[in-house]
């Protein structure tokens, strides 16, 4: 049986590499999937506590997790969808208009 | 049968008159508003005559309570009509000579107010009238010296108004106020001596505990003579006022600005014997304190002879009669000042009835003058000849009081030079008339009394019967000097006949008191003291000497003026012959400059130095505008600079802008830059995390 602390350091790795592709890629869609993979990162952990402490509950949670990520990708691709129709890109440092 | 009961519609049938004129008499028109007045007037004389045969019957009197009117702890003063001898003598007088001078202004007025050119003023005359007889009947009814003071300012009040009665002219018909300005005049002057009367009225109360006659007389010898003195002189001060003795009598002559019945009824005959009254009601006070009596006596003795010497010089027809009414009063006012109470009531009712003849007679002749000159188009007694207006003689000023422009008349109008030679005669002491009688009573006292009123008494005398011959010798004889006074016109019946009562009293009203029966004093001495109302007896030689003066004056003016009659526009003769005291007489001894310059002027630089330096500088520059306003622009300048601007203001622009600067600050790190948000959230959510971790 594969111990946990692997399981927790493809998770680490696979978040930090998330984090690093959302603040440092400036095209939307690869922030997107970068998202995706901390989320992705953040179910393997729970999957793998609950498979080591036999508790159902943190699989239920991956269910939501996933749920909630594809209702997200849902609105969040529209959104682009709708950005690049109004400016003819996706590149996140040319949507400044928030800028305060 | 007695009728004490009805005594006071005294007051109220003339307040009644009154107050009808004022609610009626616009509409009832000149005859119904003279009417009522009349009648009103008449009325009140009804009612004293039956005061009078009461009196007979029970010759004590009677205090008649009408009503509670003040009523302050020890302090009760009610509204009780007095009716005694000497309050129904003057009743009679006051209705009576009133009575015929209302008849007689019934007519006179209504040529006045055409004159000037305002007849609706006809009702307000007899309005003011009945007013006047209202109060003057409160004066000498009045139980108590407040009740008196309260008639005595009554008729002050309608002196004041009738003086000022035509109050937009001046006393020559044109536009101007010196009407009113006579009429001011005479009201401070009585100001003067009404202050004089309150002082008296307080002491009384203050020494007596009472102001009521029946309480205050009789104790008159129980209180100290220097209170008695005190009281008595302040008395006299408002005897000079109301009565014009020196130095008040300066009012008098002004107040000849009224209309002509005015003059009769309250300048001569009623208003101005008030303070000869009130002497005599105040008889056991004055006799109690000698040197009050002998005070009385030199200011009366030193009127009469001051007002006569300015008489002889004067060219007004009434003005010679006004300082010939202050003359005659000061006669009244020594009589009673030498203790002869009966010889000054005695004078007073004689005087009332020649002098208001004398003054309703001037007013014929300046009528008879003013329709010839100019003749009013509806005069309903003018011949017709006469009714168109002569233009030959033109439109210059003419004064038809000026006796300079008169004489001739006794062929115009032999009527009233008839009635106004009896009065004449009367004043200047001749023989049987009125005067003569009532004036060597006086003399007679004043001889017994004190031979230095005497002699000032005499001389006045003297020159009484000179002026009057001068103003008969003037006025009536001599050629016109004038066109007037060549086509003088006789005046209507409605004047003449209260005339001709006149006249008949003047002729008669020596019998009032006649020597050897003594019918007044007899009256008299049923309200006087018995040793205060003593029968004079007949000096023969007094009465000699002064008609014997009499009779060389009257020669006198004859031969200066009568002999040859003065010509239109010469100098009156007397002038050559005394020189600068004759100026001085003319110009009325300069008394009035003498006021100007003694009180009046520095009264009114003091009123200008208080104006202009006090009030104006001081208060209203220095204190209102330098202290006061300028301190408060100036705290207000604080607040609103410093204060509002600086601090309040700067409280809140400079949260407003600390806000600013910090939403400026806060802005920056909105950078629109998805990624930096996004850094910031990690960053923040591994600092919270760490510390989660760390801490525990």
């Amino acid at each position: 049986m594969v111990p946990v602390s692997y399981y927790f350091a493809l998770s680490a790795i696979l978040f930090t590499l998330g984090a690093l592709g959302v603040l440092i890629r400036r095209n939307a869609i690869i922030v997107f999937m970068s998202i995706e993979l901390m989320l992705n990162a953040a179910n393997l952990l729970f999957v793998a506590f609950a498979r080591t402490y036999g508790a159902l509950n943190g699989q239920i949670y991956v269910f939501f997790v996933i749920a909630v990520a594809a209702a997200e990708v849902a609105v969040g691709l529209a959104l682009i969808v709708a950005i690049f129709r109004s400016r003819q890109t996706v590149n996140l440092d040319e949507i400044s208009s928030m800028k305060g | 049968m007695q009728s004490f009961h009805l005594v006071p519609w005294i007051v109220f049938l003339p307040l009644i008159g009154f107050l009808l004129n004022i609610a009626f008499g616009r509409r009832l028109g000149e005859r119904g508003a003279a009417l009522i007045a009349i009648a009103a007037s008449a009325g009140a004389f009804a009612i004293s005559v039956l005061q009078y045969l009461s009196l007979n019957a029970h010759p004590e009197g009677a205090v008649v309570h009408l009503a509670e009117w003040i009523g302050i702890g020890a302090l009760s003063i009610p509204w009780a009509f007095r009716v005694d001898t000497l309050s129904v003598t003057m009743m009679l007088v006051v209705s009576g000579v009133g009575t015929l001078i209302h008849i007689y202004a019934s007519g006179y007025m209504s040529y006045d107010v055409r004159y000037k050119e305002d007849p609706g003023s006809y009702t307000r005359f007899f309005i003011y009238l009945n007013l006047f007889i209202a109060a003057m009947m409160v004066l000498v009814s009045g139980n108590s010296y407040l009740m008196l003071f309260v008639g005595w300012e009554g008729v002050g009040l309608c002196s004041f108004l009738l003086i000022g009665f035509w109050y937009n002219r001046n006393p020559d018909g044109k536009k101007g106020l010196l009407n009113s300005q006579a009429a001011k005049k005479a009201f401070v002057a009585n100001r003067v001596g009404d202050f004089g009367f309150l002082i008296a009225a307080f002491a009384i109360f203050w020494a007596f505990g009472s102001l009521s006659f029946d309480e205050v007389l009789p104790q008159a010898g129980t209180v100290a003579p220097a209170v008695v003195l005190l009281i008595t002189l302040a008395l006299l001060l408002g005897v000079t006022g109301k009565s014009a003795q020196l130095p008040l009598y300066v009012w008098l002559p002004d107040a000849m600005a009224g209309p002509t019945p005015v003059s009769a009824l309250i300048h001569a005959a009623t208003m101005v014997t008030a303070g000869v009254y009130l002497v005599a009601r105040s008889a056991p006070l004055f006799a109690a304190v000698p040197e009050a009596q002998t005070a009385v006596a030199i200011v009366g003795g030193l009127t009469a002879l001051f007002a006569a010497s300015i008489a002889v010089a004067q060219t007004d027809i009434k003005k010679v009669l006004a300082y010939s009414t202050i003359s005659q009063l000061g006669f009244m006012v020594a009589a009673v000042g030498v203790g002869a109470y009966v010889a000054g009531m005695f004078h007073l009712v004689t005087h009332a009835f020649f002098k208001a003849l004398l003054f309703l007679g001037s007013g014929s002749v300046i009528l008879a003058l003013e329709r010839a000159h100019h003749p009013l188009p509806d005069d309903p007694y003018l011949p017709k000849k006469k009714k168109k207006h002569d233009d030959h003689h033109g439109h210059g000023h003419f004064d038809p009081q000026d006796m300079r422009v008169m004489g001739g008349l006794r062929k115009q109008i032999p009527l009233t030079y008839w009635l106004y030679l009896i009065g004449a005669v009367a004043l200047a002491g001749l023989p049987p008339l009125a005067g003569f009688f009532s004036k060597d009573e006086i003399l007679t006292d004043a001889l017994h009394a004190n031979p230095l009123v005497y002699l000032l008494l005499t001389a006045a005398a003297f020159l009484t019967a000179f002026y009057m011959g001068r103003q008969i010798w003037l006025v009536f004889f001599g050629e016109p000097r004038s066109h007037a006074a060549g086509h003088a016109v006789e005046s209507p019946p409605v004047i003449t006949a209260p005339l001709i009562a006149l006249a008949g009293l003047s002729i008669f009203g020596g019998l009032l008191n006649f020597p050897g029966w003594h019918p007044l004093t007899d009256w008299l001495e049923h309200t006087l003291r018995h040793d205060l109302a003593h029968a004079t007896v007949f000096n023969p030689g007094v009465a000699g000497f002064s008609t014997l003066l009499a009779v060389v004056a009257i020669y006198l003016s004859w031969q200066l003026y009568g002999r040859q009659p003065l010509k239109e526009r010469q100098p009156d003769p007397l002038k050559k012959r005394l020189g600068r005291l004759f100026t001085a007489m003319e110009n009325k001894w300069w008394v009035d400059e003498l006021y100007f310059a003694a009180i009046i002027n520095p009264y009114k630089r003091f009123a200008a130095f208080l104006a202009d330096k006090v009030d104006w500088d001081f208060w209203h520059d220095w204190v209102h505008d330098s202290l006061i306003a300028k301190g408060f622009r100036n705290l207000a300048h604080f607040l609103a600079n410093p204060v509002d601007l600086g601090v309040i203001d700067g409280l809140a622009n400079g949260l407003a802008r600390a806000a600013q600067g910090l939403a400026r600050v806060l802005s920056l790190l909105q950078t629109g830059f998805v990624r930096n948000y996004a850094l910031v959230t990690f960053l923040g959510v591994v600092l919270v995390l760490g510390y989660l971790v760390f801490s525990s």
